[in-house]
């Protein structure tokens, strides 16, 4: 047992902070998916140059081929260090390239990988339907085949930033008669393809990230299905592999809460200080730093694992929960310590830190509910992990 | 970076998991709750044995010359089958302070009979305020000649009844703060003017009221310096919270694998309980709890091994969060078992009983997040 970094993770964390010291601009709230594009495109082309903007690709398809433990500590820098990420191209980079690479031909390849890792295509998933939450497989939306196409009919929700993308990867039903998880297929479909509509749906936070996608006699080549039709759901399952963005938010909940310390300290010598006003608040926030330690430790874990050779299962899920529900809470006691403050939303010129604690608060609602729900991950923990019995 | 066990450690936590299932299985442990001794004769010869009673001590010292992890990783176990007896009181009111602070006659005389079994030691330090800072060291002792002379109650000592010796911390000099003026001296359980009696408490673990009246100590057997005893007491006690917190660790994930066993098993409206989402969510949360404790007491135990900076820190994390944690897991366990788990005769009270023990040694929750509060500047 040993917490410290080997020479080899310490020469490569040594890097990849000189490399955040160097190139990345500092980090501001920006609370649209349109504001964090537009901050940092140098920055990203840095990342793309190293092949850091895609670390979990293997080198030959342009990525940085890192290990599991080079991703961890990359991850975990960047959240520390607060350097941006390029949340919009996170579809792509981190879900359609990588079952592309393990499922996708090699004509596929060479057509979507590269635009990627410019940076120039956005992906947005269609996955989830008004009728298909954490009931996926059930999901409805025909893919119907006709001639060298299939047509696609039917409606897909959630599909964060549909509305700029200009590709998406889709589940669709290409055999009804199947057993629901054995006849699905993976397409991708370029949004400007005839029939189909994009409208908006606000959050609660007030932004516009999430959009509902209508399908009507959706034309999609045949070139367009990754792996073998009906075989859909399982290519889809691939992207779990690559998956890390869930450990590095663990990591980075640390500096969220010393964020929140340091403004509790900054106004406590003004009359509206909510230290001096509340005594239970600094065990509050004791407790929240306490649980970003539990967090983190549960990071390092599954990373150990990794590094042993191991492969995480319920692990994962118990991260995954734990995490959500902390942002949840992290995200109240913030609202404490700022009071009647926190009400302002941003774009209120009184608000303090650009109304992004009342924007996260709001946000944090959707935390325990996207990317499996925690009721779902309760389940999986029990089940796959305690052997307990199905319902 | 890894979190994992070395070779030798898996090696010790296997064996001990194996021997203590065999040799401390729950008949020992129930037995010992209404022993008087509180501990088997037996057990302690065959723990002895095994090299554990002088885990941390030198093999010059007839000790094993394992380090402070080690001594955390083997005490999870001794949780896990709720180990009765005057072992952890022997680490830390014995070895801990030795090692770190005794003189070199103090180690001679002593060492080599806590690694044989023939010496057993308890940390006095608690008095009827029940306080682990220094606020809590009241008890006066005079000096008079080349001896002290104590006098004074402590209350809540484990294993006093049985001990040989007593590693006491008392108040030789009233100064501007309470950490000034505090000392920790070794004294001879046999000693005139002690009275022990055991106390019926919650984890039958055998807490004492230690009555000294007009006690004689020499001063050679002061453990560090006089007056200036705080700082080592402070180190003591961090490292007895970090072996508190591994204890409680290893008899929750008990409780809870005899829980899960219990929802497959248990039957009602024609299907284990373990297939009701309810009981499926506690489960969950409970690994979740487990887990997370488990590794945050690794952390802070191997920061305590390795010195480093902000160690004292993780062990106030550490404890605080065990002390919830293990608190929900306990919980659920008595909750997933109905009825029966509210019986005497069904072992899962056993553990429920010990982890409240646990919680309030060494400090409570609230104790340790103040700490916490403290370390953050707020």
């Amino acid at each position: 047992m040993d917490l410290r970094d080997t020479q080899e993770e310490a020469a490569f964390r040594k890097e990849v902070i000189e490399v955040i010291e160097k190139e990345a601009p500092r980090a501001e709230a920006g609370v649209t998916f349109e504001a964090m594009a537009a901050k940092g495109q140098s920055w990203f082309k840095k990342l793309a140059e190293r092949g850091w903007i895609a670390p979990a690709w293997p080198k030959e398809y342009g990525g940085a081929g890192m290990s599991q433990i080079e991703q961890f500590i990359f991850n975990e820098e960047m959240a520390v260090r607060r350097a941006p990420r390029p949340a919009h191209l996170i579809i792509g980079l981190g879900m359609a390239g990588p079952t592309i690479i393990v499922h996708g031909t090699e004509e596929q390849k060479q057509r979507w990988l590269p635009g990627m890792l410019a940076g120039t295509d956005i992906w947005c998933q269609g996955y989830s339907e008004p009728e298909a939450g954490s009931d996926l497989a059930s999901l409805r939306t025909r893919a119907v085949k006709d001639g060298d196409d299939y047509v696609l009919n039917g409606q897909k929700i959630w599909s964060t930033i549909a509305h700029v993308a200009k590709w998406m990867i889709c589940l669709a039903r290409t055999d009804p008669e199947a057993p629901k998880h054995k006849g699905i297929s993976y397409f991708v479909i370029d949004m400007k393809t005839p029939g189909l509509e994009v409208r908006p749906l606000t959050n609660m936070a007030d932004t516009h990230e999430f959009n509902e996608v209508f399908f009507d006699n959706v034309r999609v080549p045949k070139e367009n299905i990754v792996g073998e039709e009906n075989r859909g759901w399982y290519v889809g399952m691939t992207t779990l592999d690559f998956e890390r963005s869930s450990v590095g938010s663990a990591i980075g909940m640390r500096q969220e809460v010393e964020q929140m310390v340091e403004y509790a300290l900054l106004s406590q010598d003004s009359p509206v200080s909510a230290l001096k006003q509340n005594p239970m608040l600094r065990l509050e926030m004791a407790d929240r730093l306490i649980e970003t330690e539990v967090g983190r430790m549960l990071s390092y874990r599954i990373a150990s694992m990794q590094g042993r050779g191991l492969i995480p299962n319920y692990e994962a899920s118990v991260l995954k929960v734990f995490s959500a529900e902390l942002h949840q809470r992290i995200a109240r006691t913030k609202t404490k310590v700022m009071g009647m403050y926190s009400q302002l939303m941003p774009g209120e010129p009184m608000a303090p830190a650009q109304g992004t604690w009342c924007h996260q608060y709001l946000r944090s609602v959707g935390y325990t509910i996207e990317a499996g729900t925690s009721e779902i991950q309760r389940n999986i923990i029990a089940q796959r992990g305690l052997g307990l019995p199905r319902d | 970076m890894d979190l994992g066990l070395s070779e030798e450690q898996e090696l010790l936590k296997n064996f001990a998991r194996d021997f203590l299932e065999k040799e401390c299985p729950e008949s020992v442990v129930r037995e010992m709750e209404e022993d008087e001794k509180g501990y088997s004769p037996q057990l302690w010869k065959g723990m002895t044995d095994q090299g554990w009673c002088g885990l941390i001590i030198p093999p010059e010292q007839g000790g094993s010359g394992m380090g402070f992890l080690d001594l955390v990783i083997l005490t999870e176990e001794f949780g896990r089958a709720l180990v009765p007896g005057p072992f952890l009181s022997t680490q830390v009111g014995g070895s801990i302070p030795l090692l770190g602070w005794g003189t070199d006659e103090q180690k001679k005389a002593h060492l080599a009979k806590i690694a044989s079994g023939d010496e057993i030691w308890t940390l006095a330090m608690t008095e009827p305020l029940a306080r682990f800072d220094a606020e809590g060291v009241q008890m006066e002792a005079k000096a008079q000649g080349d001896n002290l002379v104590l006098n004074g109650t402590k209350l809540f000592i484990r294993d006093a009844h049985v001990a040989d010796f007593m590693t006491v911390a008392v108040r030789t000099k009233k100064g501007a703060n309470a950490e000034d003026g505090i000392t920790l001296v070794a004294v001879d359980a046999k000693s005139k003017g002690i009275t022990t009696t055991a106390l019926k408490t919650i984890g039958s673990d055998k807490q004492c009221e230690v009555k000294f009246e007009n006690v004689s100590v020499p001063m050679a057997n002061v453990i560090g310096e006089v007056d200036k005893g705080w700082p080592i007491l402070n180190k003591i006690v961090l490292k007895a919270a970090s072996l508190e917190s591994a204890y409680m660790v290893g008899l929750a994930q008990m409780d809870f694998e005899i829980t899960v066993n219990y929802a497959k098993e248990r039957v009602q409206f024609g299907r284990p309980i373990g297939s009701f989402q309810a009981i499926q969510h506690k489960a969950a949360d409970m690994v979740t709890d487990v887990d997370g404790a488990r590794f945050l007491m690794y952390r802070a135990a191997w920061s305590i091994a390795e010195d480093e900076p902000d160690a004292e820190q993780s062990v106030h994390m550490a404890k605080a969060w065990c002390n919830e944690a293990t608190r929900r897991v306990v919980a659920h366990g008595q909750q997933i078992h109905g009825g029966i788990g509210f019986t005497k005769d069904y072992k899962v009270q056993l553990y429920f009983r010990r982890q409240k023990m646990a919680d309030l040694m060494w400090g409570d929750v609230d104790f340790h997040r103040e700490l916490v509060a403290q370390s953050l500047g707020v």
